[in-house]
Order: structure tokens, then sequence, then C-alpha cells
């Protein structure tokens, strides 16, 4: 067994003059406190990667400028599904007994650390060397390519897609750590600049800094333990053009073995909290994962099913797409606020019941999968 | 041409779109390797593709990230699935829309040629 039991989470934005070593280790402070722990009793470490600031030895960097020197450290890298795939290995590591407790960081000062271009053109390099990256695609074109297929197969529209922005950044205007507060509607996500067609400016997630952290133990440290309860994970490509047909993508495939792994239903969940890097993303998994029919998940989205009040409250914190992306630590905040939910600490953004959550992450284009499921025990 | 012979094609600078056909298992692949991803039999036999095919997703990209690339926006990239059945990433016309019959040409971009697809004429 294992459990979340602390988390730390910084606001994102800009944090101008702060280190990718700095943000890490201000949220690795902050999830050491929150579990009741202190630095020595961490004897784990897995750290994400940071794109400003590259090393191939981030974690051992990491643990001697935080001054910590674990028994296991290394970095991870899946894309945007790396905050879930290195609680994963922390679940494992812990239940075999490899350590006792396992910090998971990740942070960086992605948007004052670098221009937006050298964010664009490093995030493009997902793309292959040789037959993709020549024609001068982009992390939005990929998603791009993606959405027209899905748009035309289920007959989804832009102003669907817009439904997604438009939740994301109400949620944000409830959490004072979020990037952006200003309320945003449908026609304004419309008129937002092309980006790359379908996707317009606030399809996107923006470029951010900040730092997540949370420590994965062997046993709980407080009152309320939030467990994992099962996870699992699913690759099916890297290259958009090596992806699979849309009904055999890894999302499908992940959320069965989790399931599975977990023995629980779609009906016991509670609380979603799923990658939405970009509008089609949030679209996409919400249906691959069955949270919604084919074309159906912007209806919901309508009707306020994920809404706070809702009956599947879905990134409270407003998600990537509002409450920041700042690398690995972009979806790290969606399990920080699930944790928040499951403890009874998320203030004005509370939801009536979050027993049991379903989180999601997805690296790449839609290519690395992990799904995970979180239960709260007494 | 036999399999261990290697065809120029557009990421070489020849005007040309090559793909693999595994001699095995009769899996086609795009990306080139000197064994099949499907079966992992040595020495995929190289073709050269006809340049026909159809739109499976299009992005008009507005938005670039390098100076070279930036002089060409908008463009559109889009993934076509090759008559021969492969799929492959390139240009083509800002107004293809998914299922258009298309027929590669190449074209310019930032510095190199790239293919370039538009209707087909029928």
């Amino acid at each position: 067994m294992s459990f979340i039991t602390g988390v730390g989470l910084t606001s994102y934005g800009k944090h101008e003059g702060s280190s990718s070593l700095d943000l890490m280790s201000k949220a690795a402070e902050l999830a050491i406190a929150d579990a009741g722990l202190k630095r020595a009793d961490i004897d784990g470490v897995l750290c994400g990667y940071s794109t400003v600031s590259p090393h191939i030895m981030l974690a051992t960097v990491f643990a001697e400028h935080f001054g910590i020197r674990p028994a296991y450290a290394h970095a991870v890298q899946v894309g945007g599904a790396t905050g879930l795939a290195m609680t994963m290995l922390a679940h494992h590591l812990v239940e075999a007994g490899v350590a006792r407790h396992v910090l998971v960081v990740a942070g960086e000062n992605r948007l004052t650390g670098q221009s937006r271009d050298a964010s664009i053109l490093a995030l493009a390099q997902v793309g292959h060397v040789t037959y993709e990256v020549p024609l001068g695609p982009t992390i939005p074109a990929y998603y791009g390519l993606v959405a027209s297929r899905y748009m035309h197969e289920y007959g989804v529209t832009q102003e669907d897609l817009a439904e997604f922005a438009v939740l994301m950044r109400a949620h944000a205007c409830m959490h004072p750590g979020a990037q952006f507060h200003d309320p945003i509607t449908v026609a304004d996500v419309m008129a937002s600049k092309p980006v790359a067609l379908p996707l317009k400016l606030l399809d996107c997630c923006p470029v951010s800094d900040g730092g997540a952290a949370f420590v994965v133990s062997r046993e709980r440290t407080g009152e309320t333990g939030v467990r994992v309860r099962g996870c699992a994970q699913a690759h099916t490509h890297q290259h958009v053009t090596a992806a699979p047909r849309l009904s055999q993508l890894g999302a499908e495939i992940a959320i069965a073995r989790a399931k599975e792994s977990a023995g629980v239903a779609l009906s016991d969940v509670r609380y979603a909290a799923i990658y939405d890097s970009f509008t089609i993303t949030l679209a996409m998994l919400l249906e691959d994962l069955g949270l919604a029919g084919r074309g159906e998940a912007a209806a919901r989205v309508r009707s306020g099913y994920f809404g706070r009040d809702g009956a599947m409250p879905l990134n409270t914190h407003g998600g990537l797409l509002s409450y920041g992306h700042c690398g690995v630590g972009g979806a790290m905040a969606h399990l920080v606020e699930t944790h928040l939910q499951m403890t009874g600490r998320a203030q004005n953004r509370q939801v009536r019941d979050a027993s049991m959550a379903l989180l999601h992450g997805d690296g790449g284009v839609l290519s690395s999968h992990v799904s995970m499921f979180l239960e709260r025990v007494r | 041409m036999s399999g261990s012979g290697r065809l120029g094609d557009w990421t070489t600078g020849t005007e040309a779109i090559v793909y693999q056909a595994c001699g095995s298992c009769g899996n086609l692949q795009y990306f080139r390797r000197s064994f099949c991803a499907a079966c992992g039999a040595p020495d995929p036999v190289e073709k050269r593709a006809s340049g026909e095919g159809t739109v499976y997703a299009t992005s008009l990209v507005c938005r670039a990230a390098t100076p070279e690339t930036r002089a060409h926006i908008p463009y559109n990239i889009v993934l076509i699935d090759a008559s021969e059945g492969f799929r492959m990433m390139a240009h083509g016309d800002n107004d293809l829309a998914i299922d258009d019959r298309v027929t590669a040409r190449f074209a310019p971009f930032a510095g190199r040629l790239v293919p370039y697809f538009a209707k087909a004429q029928s």
C-alpha cells in the first residue's frame, strides 16, 4: 500500500529570478512540511526534467542543492505524463520496500528563464527529427492535427472545444495561485489569435514558471489517508504520424488496465483530474476515459457536470489551461488539487465528495498515458 | 532495388517519397529502419511512393517558432494516407479538407524541399 502523505504547490505564472532548482526546492519544502516530515525522512527522490536547465543527473543535482542524501534517486521523462509516472513508480518503490518516503518533485522557470520561441522550439522536438521536424510543426500543430480528425469523426465543433477553456478559466478564478484570473467566454476563445487551426490561443495552455511536489509514503502520516488504489500505463507510439486510429489510443488502454489493477469502476469515481494541455486534449481524454460519450463532453461542460457542484468536478484549480503549465510540474498541480479536495482543504473550491478520484496524464502527442485511482481512507 | 539499397527521398534532398515494405510480414513503414517494426525481420524493401493519397488530418500553422519557418506562415501541416497504405506528414494547400484526394509535388520550405500536396486533378 502507498499513500500521498503531503503535497506542495507554488503559484504558477512569473517567478522572476527563480531557477528551476529554486522552484523545485520551494515545492519540496511545502510537500515535506505538509506530510509532517523532516527533510532527513526523505529516502527516495524522483524528479522530472527542466527544458531551461537540462542536466543528465537532475535528481542528484536537486538532492545536493536541497541538502538530502537519499538512498534512491533519479529523474523520469515521459513528457506530460511524467508527474503521474513518477507517482506510479513511487507507489511501487514504497510497496516494494525500496524506500519509505519518496519525494516526487518538479519545477521549471519556463516562462522567465527562456523565450517563448525557445519553449515552443524545445517542445516541438517531440516530433520525428527526420520526417516531421523539418516541416516546421509545433506542439499546437501536432494537437491541431488530432483535433481536426477528432472533430471530423465525432462532429465536435470549435465552439465545443472552447467550452473547456471557459470552464478551466472559471475554475482558475477560484484559485489564488492560478496564472489567469480573468473570466473568458466562448466568444473570447473563438476570437483569440489562431495558433495552429483549429486551435486558437485560448485553446492552448500557457507557458509558466512554477513548482509542484508530493511525498509518497508506505504509511499514512496524517489522519486522512490518500491511498494509491491502482494505476497503469499505455504507450502506443511517439510521433503523431505513427499514432493508431482514434479508437485505439492509449488512454482507453491505460484506464482499462488501471480499473483492473484498482478493482474499481468509473461509477465509483467522484472527482476527475485530467491532463488538459489543449482543449482538444481534455475533450478527447474525457471521452476516451469514459467520463463522457463520444462527442458529448462539451454538452456535459455546458450542463455543469464538470463544475465544482456538478456530478464529476474536474480540475478545480484551473488545469494546465488556466492554472498554468510549467512543464513536468504542470500536471502535478492536478494531483495536488486532488489531494486538497480529498482531504477537505480546497477552501472555496471544495467539492461535496472526493472520496475516489481518477487522474490521467498524457505525454507526447497522446503517446504515453498514465491512469491512476486515488482513494480516501480514514 | 534490393532491400539493402537505400533510395534517396525528400529527407536527403531528392524529390521523392520513399517507404519500406517488409518482405516477411508485408507491413509498410514510413520511418526508415533497417528492420521491420512489426515483425523484426531485417532489410525491408525500399519503394518509391506514387505521391497519391487522401487527407487524414490538417492543421494550419499560424504561429511558428523560428525566423525561417515564420517567413512561411500560414502553412498547412497535413497527415496523408498514401494510396500505398502508409501515413506521412507533409505540407499542403491551405484549403485542403479531410478525405480530399491529393497528389504530391515538392516545395521549398525553410531552406529545403518538402512534400506538398494539392487536390488531385480528376
